[in-house]
C-alpha cells in the first residue's frame, strides 16, 4: 500500500482500490471541512485494512474519531452529524456487522428528507468491505447488497475498479443523501489503475459500460467484474461478442444503460456473488422481461450465489461466481435461442 | 457562551446514594500472597489449572503456526488471557449454560470441546461447532450478540426452575454495545442466573480500553443496571473463580445476575491479521509480560513444592503431543462436500431448492474439468 505517504498532493497515482478510496477521503477532508471519520479502528490503526490510513494525522482526532465499538451509535450518530451540517463518512468494518445499522439506516436516514418534506436531510456515506474470497472467517464474506437496496431513500454504491472507487465515493460524500458505499474486498489490493488526482467524481446513478459487444450483454457489480471481464474475454476467443455492464449505482438502478443494451443484444447474463432470490439480479431479470422481452432472444441467466449461508471459506469458492459458470451460462442463451 | 450567574452548585443537594465495588486478587504480581488461600484452590486444583493454561499457550502457539503456514484462518490468540477462559471452565458445571465469545479456548477443552473442532472453525469449516454440551452456544462473532442470548437461557433456566446458570464471555469493546447494556439491565429486573464476563484485555483491536468507556472501571457499569459488579485480578486464576462461585451463589439465592471484570492483557496482536505495533509499544506489553498468569501460577506451584523443571518439561511435551495429535487430526479431516452448504438450512430438505442443488452440481463438475 503506497498511500498515507503524500499520494495526496500529487496528481497522478498508481493506486490499488484501497489506495483509492483512501486517496478520495484525503482529497475530500481537504477540500471541505465539513467532512469527518468515524468509525471502529479508523484512526491510529488506520483501520483494519488500511483504508483511512493518514487521515488522523493530515485532519486530527476531531474529524478522524475511532469510535466505541458499537455499530448502531456509529449510524445514529452519523445521523445526527450529519442533521447539523457535517458530512460524516462512518465505516463499519465489515458488512457483516451492519445489522445493528439497519434500524438508523430504515428508520431515519433513508427517510429524513421525507418525514421533514426537506426540512432536514441526511448526506452521510456508510462505507463497508463485502464480500467473499479472502478465507475470512463467519461473519466476514457476505454480500447483502439487497437488503440495504430494498430500504426507500438510500443509494447503494459499489466500486468495481480504483477509478470507480476515488470517482464514486468523492460522488458519495457530495451527495446530499445518504449512501451506503460497499468495497469489494477482494479485490482491494487487486490490479493497479492511474488515477487522477483531482477531486473529480463519476456520476451516481448511473452504469458503467466497461466493454462492447454486439451479442451478449454480461451485467455485474463488485468484484465479480472480474470474473465477468474474463468470461468476456473466453467469449470473444468463441467469435461471442459481449458488451460488460458495471452497475456500479445499485439503487437507484439505471435501468435505462441496461435496457439499452439488453435490446442490442438479445441477450443478458447477471452475475452476482450474494444469494440467488430476492437478490438485485432479481430485479433487474425482473424488468428487463417487462420492458424488453420482445428483444429477448433467449430467457435470462443469472449467476449468482446460493440461497445458503456463505459457506466457511474452505467451501467458498463453490457459492462464489467463476468465469467458467459465467461462460456456461453465456453459451446456455445461444443454445436456447 | 452565557454561564448562569450565582450559581451555587450544591445548593439544595442531598445524598441520594453511594455506591462501592471491590477487587479480588489473592495472588499478586510478585506471586505472593495477598490474600488468604481459599478453599476451593487444594494442590489438585492448582495443578489442574496450570495444566490447562499451559495447553491453551501451547494450543495458540501452534494455531498461529498454522495461519502462517497458511493452513488455518484467521486465529484470535489468548496469550495471556488463558487464566481467563481455564477459571471459567473450571467453574462450570456440566448443566450451566455457556455462550463464549471467541477467545475462550481453555474453557472450552475444559468443557470437553476437542481441539481439532476448534481448528477446524477457524480453518473455515462448519463442523467445528457440531460437537460440545448440547444447551451451550457456538463461538461468537458478532461482538456482544451473545450477551442476549445468554440473558435468554438464563431466563429459559429460571422459567423452568432450574438451578443452573448461564455464563457468557465478552470483551471489553463488546460492552460498549446496545446489547451489554440492555442484557444486564434485563438481568436486573428479572433477577436472571447469568454471569457476565469480561475479559478486559485493554484493547478492542486497536481502540485501548481508555477509549472505550469513560468510566473508571467497567464493573461499575453494573451498579446502572441493578445488578452485582465486582473487578478481578485476570492474571490470578483463583480470583475469577473466587468470583464465578460467589456469582453462583447469588444466582442459587435467588439474588440475580453478576458482571465480572476480569483485567487481563491481550499479549498477542488482536488477530492474525493485526498488527499491534501500529497502536501499542513494545514497552508496554514487556511490562505486561512481567504480570502474565501462567507464570505467575508456576512461581506458586514451586513455592509449595507442586512443581519442579522436569515436571514442567514432561506437561510441555504432553501438552506438545496432545497439539500435534489434535493438528494431525485436522488436518487429515475429510473436506465437506460442497452440497453440505444445502445441509442444514432448514429440518427438512426443502424441494423448491433442488434446481439450486443442480446449479452447484453443473458447477461441480466445471470445477473439476478446469482443475
Ligand atoms: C458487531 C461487530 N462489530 C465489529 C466486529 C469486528 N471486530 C472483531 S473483534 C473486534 C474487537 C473486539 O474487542 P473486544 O470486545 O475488546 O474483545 P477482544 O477481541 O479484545 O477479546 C472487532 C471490532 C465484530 N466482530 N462484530
Amino acid at each position: 500500500m503506497t498511500v498515507a505517504k503524500n499520494l495526496d498532493e500529487s496528481e497522478n497515482v498508481d493506486a490499488v482500490l484501497l489506495d483509492a478510496v483512501n486517496l478520495a477521503l484525503h482529497y475530500e477532508m481537504a477540500r471541505d471541512e465539513s467532512v469527518v471519520v468515524l468509525g471502529e479502528d479508523i484512526g491510529s490503526n488506520g483501520g483494519v485494512f488500511r483504508a483511512t490510513a493518514g487521515l488522523k494525522d493530515k485532519f486530527g482526532f476531531k474529524r478522524v474519531m475511532d469510535t466505541p465499538l458499537a455499530e448502531a451509535l456509529i449510524s445514529g450518530m452519523a445521523i445526527g452529524m450529519a442533521s447539523q451540517g457535517l458530512k460524516p463518512v462512518a465505516e463499519i468494518q465489515f458488512m457483516g456487522f451492519i445489522f445493528p445499522a439497519f434500524e438508523h439506516l430504515f428508520c431515519h436516514a433513508g427517510r429524513m428528507r421525507n418525514r421533514t418534506r426537506g426540512r432536514m436531510t441526511c448526506p452521510m456515506v456508510l462505507r463497508a468491505p463485502f464480500g467473499g474470497g479472502i478465507h475470512a472467517p463467519e461473519h466476514h464474506s457476505e454480500s447483502t447488497e439487497a437488503l440495504i437496496a430494498h430500504i426507500p431513500g438510500i443509494r447503494v454504491v459499489i466500486p468495481s475498479s480504483p477509478a470507480r472507487a476515488y470517482g464514486l465515493l468523492l460522488s458519495a460524500i457530495r451527495d446530499p443523501d445518504p449512501v451506503v458505499f460497499l468495497e469489494p474486498k477482494r479485490i482491494y489490493r487487486g490490479a493497479q489503475q492511474l488515477i487522477q488526482n483531482n477531486g473529480q467524481a463519476l456520476p451516481l446513478d448511473k452504469c458503467f459500460t466497461l466493454r462492447e459487444g454486439k451479442d451478449i450483454s454480461l451485467i455485474s457489480w463488485g468484484a465479480s467484474i472480474s470474473e465477468t471481464l474474463q468470461a468476456a474475454d473466453v467469449l470473444a476467443q468463441k467469435n461471442i461478442s459481449a458488451e460488460v455492464i458495471d452497475v456500479a449505482t445499485i439503487k437507484p438502478l439505471d435501468m435505462r444503460t441496461i435496457l439499452s443494451s439488453v435490446a442490442t443484444t438479445g441477450r443478458c447474463v447477471i452475475v452476482h456473488e450474494a444469494a440467488r432470490s430476492f437478490s438485485v439480479g432479481s430485479e433487474i431479470s425482473a424488468q428487463v422481461s417487462e420492458k424488453c422481452f420482445l428483444n429477448l432472444l433467449a430467457p435470462v441467466q443469472r449467476v449468482t450465489g446460493f440461497d445458503t449461508h456463505m459457506p466457511y471459506f474452505k467451501n467458498e469458492n463453490y457459492y462464489l461466481p467463476s468465469a467458467q459458470d459465467i461462460v456456461a451460462s453465456a453459451l446456455k442463451t445461444f443454445k436456447e435461442s | 457562551m452565557k454561564r448562569a450567574e450565582h450559581l451555587v452548585t450544591n445548593l439544595g443537594h442531598q445524598s441520594l446514594v453511594q455506591f462501592h465495588l471491590d477487587y479480588i486478587q489473592f495472588l499478586g504480581e510478585q506471586s505472593q500472597w495477598v490474600s488468604e488461600r481459599p478453599g476451593f484452590a487444594s494442590d489438585d486444583w492448582l495443578l489442574k489449572s496450570y495444566e490447562y493454561m499451559v495447553l491453551n499457550r501451547v494450543f495458540d502457539q501452534k494455531a498461529i503456526a498454522l495461519q502462517r503456514t497458511g493452513q488455518l484462518g484467521t486465529f484470535p490468540s489468548s496469550l495471556g488471557q488463558e487464566a481467563f477462559g481455564v477459571a471459567i471452565g473450571m467453574a462450570l458445571q456440566k448443566d450451566d449454560v455457556f455462550v463464549p465469545y471467541y477467545r475462550d479456548q481453555g474453557a472450552h477443552f475444559l468443557r470437553g470441546h476437542k481441539m481439532e473442532d476448534l481448528l477446524l472453525y477457524w480453518g473455515g469449516d462448519e463442523r467445528g461447532s457440531a460437537a460440545g454440551p448440547k444447551q451451550d452456544f457456538p463461538v461468537c462473532v458478532p461482538i456482544a450478540t451473545q450477551i442476549t442470548h445468554a440473558a435468554g437461557a438464563a431466563a429459559a433456566l429460571k422459567i423452568k426452575g432450574q438451578q443452573q446458570v448461564a455464563m457468557v464471555t465478552i470483551g471489553d469493546g463488546g460492552t460498549s454495545k446496545g446489547d451489554f447494556f440492555e442484557s444486564l439491565n434485563v438481568a436486573g429486573v428479572w433477577q436472571l442466573p447469568l454471569i457476565v464476563l469480561v475479559n478486559n484485555n485493554q484493547y478492542a483491536i486497536s481502540v485501548p480500553r481508555e477509549m472505550q468507556c469513560g468510566a473508571g472501571t467497567l464493573a461499575q457499569k453494573a451498579i446502572g443496571a441493578g445488578v452485582h459488579g465486582v473487578q478481578v485480578d485476570g492474571n490470578d486464576v483463583m480470583a475469577i473463580y473466587q468470583a464465578i462461585l460467589e456469582a453462583r451463589q447469588r444466582a442459587d439465592d435467588h439474588k440475580g445476575a453478576t458482571l465480572i471484570e476480569v483485567m487481563t492483557y491481550r499479549l498477542a496482536d488482536h488477530t492474525t491479521a493485526d498488527d499491534a505495533s501500529r497502536y501499542r509499544s513494545s514497552q508496554e506489553v514487556k511490562e505486561a509480560w512481567l504480570k502474565e498468569p501462567i507464570k505467575r501460577l508456576q512461581s506458586l506451584l514451586f513455592d509449595l513444592k507442586l512443581w519442579d523443571s522436569e515436571k514442567e518439561k514432561t506437561l510441555q511435551a504432553q501438552c506438545t503431543d496432545k497439539v500435534d495429535n489434535a493438528v494431525k487430526n485436522y488436518l487429515n479431516t475429510e473436506p465437506q462436500s460442497p452440497q453440505s452448504m444445502f445441509d442444514y438450512l432448514y429440518s427438512e430438505w426443502p424441494e423448491n431448492m433442488n434446481e439450486q442443488l443442480d446449479i452447484l452440481g453443473d458447477k461441480v463438475e466445471r470445477m473439476d474439468n478446469h482443475h
